[in-house]
């Protein structure tokens, strides 16, 4: 019976992730094209979009390789099976320790990995701007997230998401300014690693400055669908992180009745939702960052997790 | 018998590196050689994992060889049987790639006596449990390394790297002879018996921490003593290479473990420090310069220096935790320092033999005159993808699992009570996260310069599969790179011994948990599965591209390149090389290698060319090695004056010599 | 009541710290002041608190000061200064930000393994409390050190002296007088320094502190 449950808490999650994850691209489009006083596409337009692409040929470019064609699947399902493993309206999930915080963060680096490769495969040089710079930025933002793992690992002497999100819930966690600055330095990683707007820009195909879009120049059909629902997994799965280590509330802890679940499914949603406001919010009211002050941006988030834990250190119990 | 199997092998080998030269004009020669070194390497291979695993006594045996009032001594523990492993396993891969790759040598009479007596000279120092034998050991392997490194000495640049690296090899022997004179103590006793037994006061053990980290550190490439190395190995046939960068390294390793945590007797906690700052230098600046380089050997052996960066750092807290009492922590650090050390043997094996096979096939190993190998060379392709995302440690691969403990053990160092070392552990560890997703930046570029895209050159577009010998050899350290990575528990279980003995304490046993995941400390605090994780993968990946197939559509139509509508047909108009580490280039070149770029321009009408040029120092090469330089010529110049004598100056130098030496001996006592 | 009394004392003079920080990362000169006013007003919240926790109504008063003078007066005053004396708004700094905030991280490492060595008898408030403190007094000088134009000094100084006020705050017992007469040496301070700007501005047309150095004959 606990089994049963499990798995199906589980499986649960991994269908909710794929199947919001679009909507959380066409809620961010709808908003901002709102704040912007335009109507905007609905939101359902992503799925929509989606169904179109897969429907449709691949035109592939004459030197396309084998690694070109499967890169989209690996990509997709890399970051999925990493969704997959975030806690999102339940911990306790059945999985979970099959990779812990790290582990997750390294799934999306083998993600970025092949989807920088896909993005040299035919020879353009779009394809290697892109790559390159997508290298030099996650380089960057890695030691943040080690920090903020740091952090996070010291508090609740644990790695894997189940254990911090009880932890965070518990009352054990007082006030800390480590927690806030640990917070907004993930925020930071976040909005660099989905490339948002300061660091990239998910809207233009043709400017100087893209990183995601120009890795992905080269595709069409179902391997761009593909790619575009892996795309709005990550940003989902950013959320879905950001929401479970510092906004706990409302998440179903292990053996919980029925009506808990629905408690905490809607509790989750509503964070998401509140997350895309807050992002379509920062994007409209920011302008794009030339390339090379992203060093300085992710530095800045870099001093903070690392200020963070020295603050840790003098802190109440340590 | 373990022990009379080893030496024997060991034995055998020399003999055959005897017989190579014997039959060195034979049709057969090459296949003889490389095939009875694979045939010896597998039985020293087999007999020491076999010691490993069955948890076995340690062995000893003394011969009366050497110097005859001491004797030679040899002692297979765990430790050595460990390394024992990862050599031979090297050594076979090695030798079976080398029966394809040996045929296409130039002078193949040069490489084949050297190959076998280099594999012998490292296992004697794995086994070697004495000072004088173990120098002496040290001194062949480096010796005989030397030799296959000049190799191709018609090359003023192989001639350089040859002496740069007898001059390194030189002072790090000097360095572990004082570090053993030391131990030895006023006793003079050279077993590493009696060195083990005796006690030694702090400033005499933090001495010999000073030049082990010299002696061995410079055979392994740790920052600022690898100047040789990023010259040496590539310099060597791409088999050498690989035995040089994956497992001559590896040595080094040993050595460090084998003096530092065995012999030296309890460890202060700042000595861990020093490893630590090490370490963490060498992973950085290892990673930047193979960011910067473009011949393929170099990049790689360039990553080496980062990885033995990892397992210094790895070293570093073991020593601080065990220092402090911390056995658990302690273990965990030293298991994944081995860990990590028997991955990126296999992995850069793997990739040394693909850089090979490129050489092979297109004759360079310049990345901007490569690409698009991916289409001439499919299995070579692959094997090499494993490799680079292996070395990059991502998930599910090996190195990741191991790199994955390294962060599991810096993430224990809070618990430390030295404040240095608290805040000095994160820092480092960022500092890892840096240099990894640096690593995995470097191997896109590695990849996808010499792989993918459109042939840069005439070469590069008609080059060739390579041989079946080589590619069986790299396809096995591949799948070794798979298998270890999916079941990190049975090697992390193998190693229980080796920490058991070294800092009192092994890692909870692996085997016994559910579903074969791996659990540092304790199963609340983390665990990692990468078999599931790989299952995962492979069953979401499937389930969408067949649903894909089925249900939508599954037509490809091939059409020109579109690039946004400004395809150009001329492959040099790639992204190159150097383009891609640009943006990395900026960020970190100014500090750390004090990067300028030159723009000039033709003037206004004229056709000429405009020119763009970047120039780079090597700071630790001009802040550190040419002063030194510099010093040993002046003292040289002034010594010079000796040269000039007349005879009865001479006697008078000796005379003088002769009741200097006298007037000490009376005033000594 | 004292582990919410801790946490939120901690919380202050951390968010201290880090505004600190944020002030070295600024490279606009508005923008400095804004931090600086910022900086100011997290003081007044500290040193508020403190005065709450420690039921000692003269810290009020200096918490009063801080916000006042630091965080309304003087940043409005070198506001205006600046438009007067239209001075160049760019930051020109010694050395690269990513380098400087590196140090700066440094120094609050150095500043924490000092203080809780030195410190290790008093009580865990008034140690994290001190290590805080000296945390943004090395930053203050690090602000001082690293940027060439002279207002930006002046901020850092004033930085500087709110982490000599949280020491004090957090070191029970500070008298009111030597309180008062620190706050006046920094307004005297903040007075004589916008005089001799303004001096410096008419008589050398610039408050680079290089062009100073030229006119001392130091460089040439």
């Amino acid at each position: 019976m606990e089994l049963i449950r499990d798995l199906v808490v589980q499986g649960a999650q991994m269908l909710l992730v794929v199947l919001l994850a679009p909507l959380v691209t066409g809620v961010v489009r709808k908003l901002k094209s709102r704040l912007l006083r335009r109507q905007g596409p609905s939101v359902l337009q992503p799925y929509r979009d989606l169904l179109r692409l897969i429907r449709k040929d691949v035109v592939l470019a004459d030197n396309a390789s084998w690694l070109f064609r499967s890169a989209p699947y690996l990509i997709f399902s890399t970051t999925w099976v990493a969704a997959a493993l975030v806690p999102t309206f339940a911990t306790g999930l059945m999985f979970s320790w099959s990779a812990d915080l790290i582990a997750i963060v390294a799934l999306l680096g083998s993600a970025r990995f092949f989807l920088a490769l896909a993005g040299m495969d035919v020879g353009t040089s779009f394809g290697g701007i892109g790559s390159s710079r997508e290298m030099m930025i996650a380089a960057l933002a890695e030691p943040v997230m080690i920090m903020i793992v740091f952090v996070l690992a010291l508090l609740a002497g644990s790695t894997q998401l189940s254990t911090i999100a009880a932890y965070m819930v518990s009352p054990a966690v007082g006030l800390r300014v480590t927690l806030g600055m640990a917070f907004v330095s993930l925020l930071m990683v976040g909005i660099a690693e989905t490339g948002r707007i300061p660091v990239d820009n998910p809207a233009t195909h043709l400017e100087l400055t893209m990183v995601h879009e120009a890795m992905v120049l080269e595709y069409s059909g179902r391997h761009l669908a593909v790619l575009e629902l892996a795309g709005s997994l990550k940003l989902l799965l950013y959320l879905s992180l950001i929401a479970c280590l510092f906004l706990p509330w409302g998440l179903t802890l292990p053996d919980a009745s029925a009506w808990m679940y629905g408690i905490g499914l809607a509790a989750y949603i509503a964070k998401i939702l509140t997350g895309c406001g807050a992002l379509a919010l920062f994007e409209t009211a920011i302008a794009k960052m030339r390339v090379f002050r992203i060093p300085t941006f992710l530095g800045a988030a870099l001093m903070l997790g690392l200020l963070g834990t020295l603050l840790l250190f003098v802190s109440r119990g340590f | 018998m373990p022990m009379f199997l080893l030496l024997s092998g060991i034995a055998a080998l020399l003999l055959l590196a005897i017989l190579a030269v014997v039959f060195s004009g034979s049709r057969f020669a090459t296949r003889l050689v490389y095939g009875a070194g694979l045939l010896l390497s597998l039985e020293l291979l087999v007999v020491g994992g076999l010691h490993l695993l069955c948890d076995a006594p340690p062995l000893a045996l003394s011969l009366p060889l050497g110097l005859p009032w001491i004797g030679a001594h040899f002692r297979l523990d765990a430790l050595s049987a460990f390394f024992v492993v990862i050599v031979n396993l090297g050594a076979a891969a090695a030798c079976l790639y080398g029966l394809g790759y040996g045929q296409h040598a130039e002078e193949p009479s040069r490489v084949r006596p050297f190959v076998p007596a280099f594999i012998a000279g490292m296992n004697l120092v794995l086994l070697t449990a004495d000072a004088f034998t173990f120098l002496l050991s040290w001194e062949f392997m480096s010796l005989v390394s030397w030799a296959l490194v000049v190799v191709e000495h018609r090359d003023p640049r192989t001639v350089r790297a040859g002496y740069t690296y007898a001059l390194m090899a030189s002072l790090g022997t000097f360095a572990l002879l004082l570090a053993f004179g030391l131990l030895a103590g006023p006793n003079g006793s050279y077993g590493f018996a009696a060195m083990r037994a005796a006690q030694v006061s702090p400033s005499v053990g933090a001495l010999v921490l000073g030049l082990v980290v010299i002696g061995a550190g410079s055979k392994a490439g740790l920052v600022p003593l690898h100047v040789w190395l990023p010259e040496a190995h590539p310099a060597a046939p791409s088999h050498v290479s690989a035995l040089m960068s994956g497992v001559m390294t590896k040595v080094a390793v040993y050595a460090v473990i084998r003096i530092v945590f065995d012999l030296l007797g309890t460890p202060h906690w700042w000595w861990g420090i020093v490893l630590l700052v090490l370490g963490g230098a060498s992973a950085l600046m290892g990673v930047l310069y193979a960011l910067f380089e473009s011949d393929q050997k170099r990049v790689l052996a360039y990553s080496s220096i980062e990885n033995i960066g990892f397992i210094f750092v790895a070293l570093g807290l073991a020593l601080a935790f065990r220092a402090d009492g911390f056995q658990a922590a302690a273990a965990l650090a030293l298991t994944a320092a081995l860990f990590h050390a028997f991955n990126h043997a296999i992995l850069k094996e793997l990739q040394f033999f693909g850089a090979g096979a490129v050489q092979h096939a297109t004759g360079t190993r310049d990345m901007e005159r490569l690409g698009g190998l991916i289409h001439r060379m499919p299995v070579t392709a692959f094997c090499i993808l494993i490799g680079c995302v292996g070395i990059a440690a991502l998930p599910p691969l090996n190195a990741f699992a191991s790199e994955w403990l390294i962060f599991q053990a810096i993430l224990l160092s809070p618990s430390l009570p030295q404040w240095g070392l608290k805040l000095l552990v994160p820092a480092v560890g960022a500092l890892l996260a840096l240099a990894v997703t640096l690593a995995a930046a470097c191997f896109v570029r590695f990849f996808g310069m010499s792989f993918l895209g459109r042939p840069r050159s005439e070469a590069a577009s008609c080059a060739e599969e390579t041989d079946g010998f080589s590619l069986a050899a790299m396809l096995l350290l591949a799948g070794l790179a798979v298998v270890g990575g999916l079941l990190p528990g049975v090697v992390i279980d193998a190693l229980g011994p080796i920490s058991t003995s070294l800092v009192g304490r092994h890692m909870p046993v692996q085997a016994s948990l559910p579903w074969l995941s791996i659990v540092p400390i304790a199963a609340s605090r983390s665990s990692y599965n990468g078999l599931l994780v790989f299952i995962f993968i492979a069953a979401s990946s499937g389930i969408v591209a067949s649903a894909i197939h089925v249900f939508a559509s599954r037509r490809i139509r091939r059409a020109p390149i579109w690039d946004c509508g400004y395809a150009d047909t001329n492959p040099a108009l790639q992204y190159s090389a150097s383009s891609f580490s640009e943006p990395i280039r900026r960020v970190f070149g100014p500090i750390l290698f004090l990067a300028r770029t030159e723009v000039e321009m033709p003037p206004v009408g004229s056709v000429a060319p405009a020119k763009f040029k970047v120039h780079l120092e090597d700071l630790i090469w001009q802040r550190l090695y040419v002063p030194v330089t510099g010093i040993v010529m002046t003292i040289a110049d002034r010594l010079n004056v000796f040269q000039f004598l007349t005879i009865r100056r001479y006697l008078s130098l000796v005379f003088l010599a002769l009741v200097s030496l006298l007037l000490v001996l009376a005033l000594w006592s | 009541m004292h582990g919410i009394a801790f946490d939120v004392a901690h919380l202050l003079a951390g968010c201290l710290v880090l505004v600190s920080f944020l002030m070295l990362y600024q490279d606009r000169l508005y923008s400095l002041l804004n931090t600086y006013a910022l900086h100011a007003t997290v003081l007044f919240l500290s040193v508020a608190w403190q005065a709450y926790i420690q039921n000692a109504p003269d810290l009020y008063v200096t918490a009063g000061i801080a916000l006042v003078f630091k965080a309304i007066i003087i940043p409005v005053a070198l506001h205006r200064m600046i438009v007067k004396l239209g001075i160049h708004r760019e930051i020109e700094t010694v050395v690269g930000t990513g380098p400087t905030m590196l140090a700066g991280m440094g120094l609050v490492g150095l500043s924490l393994v000092v203080m809780l060595h030195a410190a290790a008898g008093a009580n865990l408030m008034a140690r994290e409390d001190l290590a805080f403190a000296l945390a943004v007094i090395l930053l203050g000088l690090l602000i001082m050190v690293t940027r060439r134009n002279a207002v930006s000094q002046v901020v850092g100084f004033m930085s500087l002296e709110n982490g000599l006020i949280l020491a004090a705050a957090g070191a029970k017992g500070m008298p009111l007088v030597v309180e008062m007469s620190v706050a006046f040496s920094i307004l005297i301070a903040f007075i004589v320094i916008g005089i001799f700007l303004f001096r410096i501005r008419e008589r050398f047309d610039t408050v680079d502190l290089q062009a100073l150095d030229r006119f001392r004959g130091e460089r040439q």
